[in-house]
């Protein structure tokens, strides 16, 4: 049986308490241990891109442990003490942090306890656990980061425990994204992979740019709440395929900007609106995957990582 | 484009100046939760007392934290203030080296008929005939989404300030942009788009 891959995030809604279990998405919306809940913003569009792509994959969906936290961090500290307590059992290939409260002693602990399994699992950091992960002093320990150019910046700071303190300098309009992700990597705030988001999505490994992938444009998407949460929804179910972090990241991209494409978004349209296309974005994708991998890649090409 | 806030933004109004935070008598209060220092800022502020919100410094952060900076010789006013308010801070402590200021840039985006405000790493997005909140992306602290459906579908006056209900450093990013998006946006816009006066039935 393979081991499972678990997505870990909130919802802000405090009676929720935590939920764990595998995922389900059917017309009525997402279910997670039996409890139904609406697709919007957030881990739930997470969880909604990565069963919907997962289904495309021909993938059992992930498992999915989901604290109720409305922004007081108490559910998010549930999720950690459980998480630290189950992973020995659980055992997962992957995990995908997400919505969560950015608290430090809450990161340490279940990085320990993740870092200590047998196997070790790829670990996937976005929203708040990205910036607890960063502030840690511990990104490298993470396989995959995928920050938007503001998040870039932070991590970019080695001084800032937030994006809120971000220096100017670092934001200013002339700071190249090149220039942000070297330094990042070179102050201990990146991953060992990152996906920066933005005009062009740019796959990174160990601070030097492999790839970027700038079309097809639809500029509407940078405005819309949760179109990062559909794209580390399909990166995490093209990595539990088995595809590496840079291949996973490039088809990912490819394919969050057909889901642009193909709702034809404007600022205005909710993130909703685009999950019902994820499975036909992510098929045109990989059907152009050979062909697209082999224009985006550059020498020595993709392989499996060595991590 | 470089916009100061919040306190920088306003000259010190008449009999404040000695109010204004310079020097080194300046101290910082810590409190158990970030929603607490939006509540100690908003009261200390209403009182007339001359604070900010600062980046801790690397020996006090927990994680999604910030502190108040006041001046010390104000302490037994600003104690009193808050426990009005039935607050009461963890530690208060002189200046420290390491303190972060808060972010002060912001990037607009003109969508035609919508703008997008953007401070550090939270974006809004308003129909600019309307006024309305029609998105907000970016954030990572698990109050963006609950905010997001709270001010989504609101105009710029009639939502609320998102750190009334926030409770973290993204819903501090997120009033910054909402106030910028106000200050871009004034009350009365001017259509975008031209409207016809008097539509014409149609000619069938």
């Amino acid at each position: 049986m393979t081991p499972p891959w678990l997505i870990v995030g909130t919802v802000p809604d405090e009676s929720v308490g935590l939920l764990q279990g595998p995922c389900a998405l059917d017309r009525a919306g997402l279910v997670v241990d039996s409890a139904r809940l609406p697709v919007w913003r957030g881990t739930p569009a997470l969880l909604a891109a990565a069963c919907a792509a997962c289904a495309v994959l021909g993938l059992e969906p992930p498992q999915a442990l989901l604290a109720g936290d409305a922004g007081r961090g108490s559910g998010s500290r549930l999720a950690y003490d459980h998480l630290r307590g189950a992973l020995p059992s659980l055992a997962p290939r992957g995990l995908t942090f997400h919505y969560l409260f950015p608290d430090l002693a809450g990161h340490d602990q279940v990085l320990l306890a993740a870092l200590v399994l047998p196997v070790r699992p790829l670990l996937v950091a976005d929203a708040g656990f990205m910036y607890v992960a960063k502030m840690s002093g511990q990104a490298a320990e993470y396989d995959l980061f995928t920050p938007d150019a503001g998040e870039l910046a932070f991590l970019a700071d080695e001084t800032a425990p937030h994006p809120f303190y971000t220096r100017g300098f670092l934001l200013e309009a002339g700071v190249g994204s090149a220039e942000l992700i070297r330094r990042a990597w070179d102050t201990g705030g990146a991953a060992k992979h990152m996906l920066v988001k933005g005009g062009s999505d740019q796959v990174v490994r160990q601070g030097r740019i492999l790839t970027e992938i700038a079309g097809p444009q639809t500029p509407a998407m940078e405005a819309i709440g949760g179109t990062g949460d559909t794209l580390t929804g399909m990166i995490t179910a093209l990595l539990m395929s088995g595809r590496a972090i840079p291949e996973a990241c490039a088809v990912a991209a490819l394919a969050n900007r057909l889901l642009g494409q193909l709702a034809c978004p404007t600022p205005a349209t909710p993130v909703a609106g685009l999950v019902a296309h994820v499975g036909e974005a992510l098929r045109l994708a990989l059907a152009r995957e050979t062909e697209f991998l082999r224009g985006v890649m550059m020498p020595p090409g993709i392989r499996p990582e060595e991590r | 484009m470089k916009l100061p806030f919040g306190w920088r933004a306003k000259a010190p109004r008449r009999g404040q100046e000695g109010s204004r935070i310079q020097g080194h008598d300046r101290g910082v209060m810590a409190f158990s939760h970030t929603a607490e220092v939006i509540r100690a800022e908003a009261a200390l502020k209403a009182a007339g007392l001359a604070v900010r919100v600062m980046g801790p410094p690397p020996d006090m952060r927990t994680g999604c934290d910030m502190v108040v900076e006041f001046e010390l010789v104000r302490e037994p006013l600003a104690r009193r203030v808050l426990a009005e308010a039935k607050l009461s801070p963890l530690a208060v402590a002189p200046v420290r080296a390491g303190m972060l200021e808060p972010v002060s840039l912001y990037q607009i985006k003109d969508f035609g008929q919508w703008l997008m405000v953007r401070a550090a790493n939270m974006k809004l997005t308003v129909d600019k005939d309307t006024r309305v909140i029609v998105n907000i992306s970016g954030g990572g602290c698990p109050d963006v989404p609950a905010l997001a459906e709270l001010l989504v579908g609101q105009t710029l006056d009639a939502a609320p300030s998102p750190l009334a209900t926030g409770q973290t450093l993204c819903a501090y990013a997120l009033e910054l942009a909402f106030r910028e998006a106000q200050r871009q946006l004034p009350t009365h816009p001017q259509p975008t788009h031209p409207q016809p006066e008097h539509p014409r039935p149609e000619q069938s």
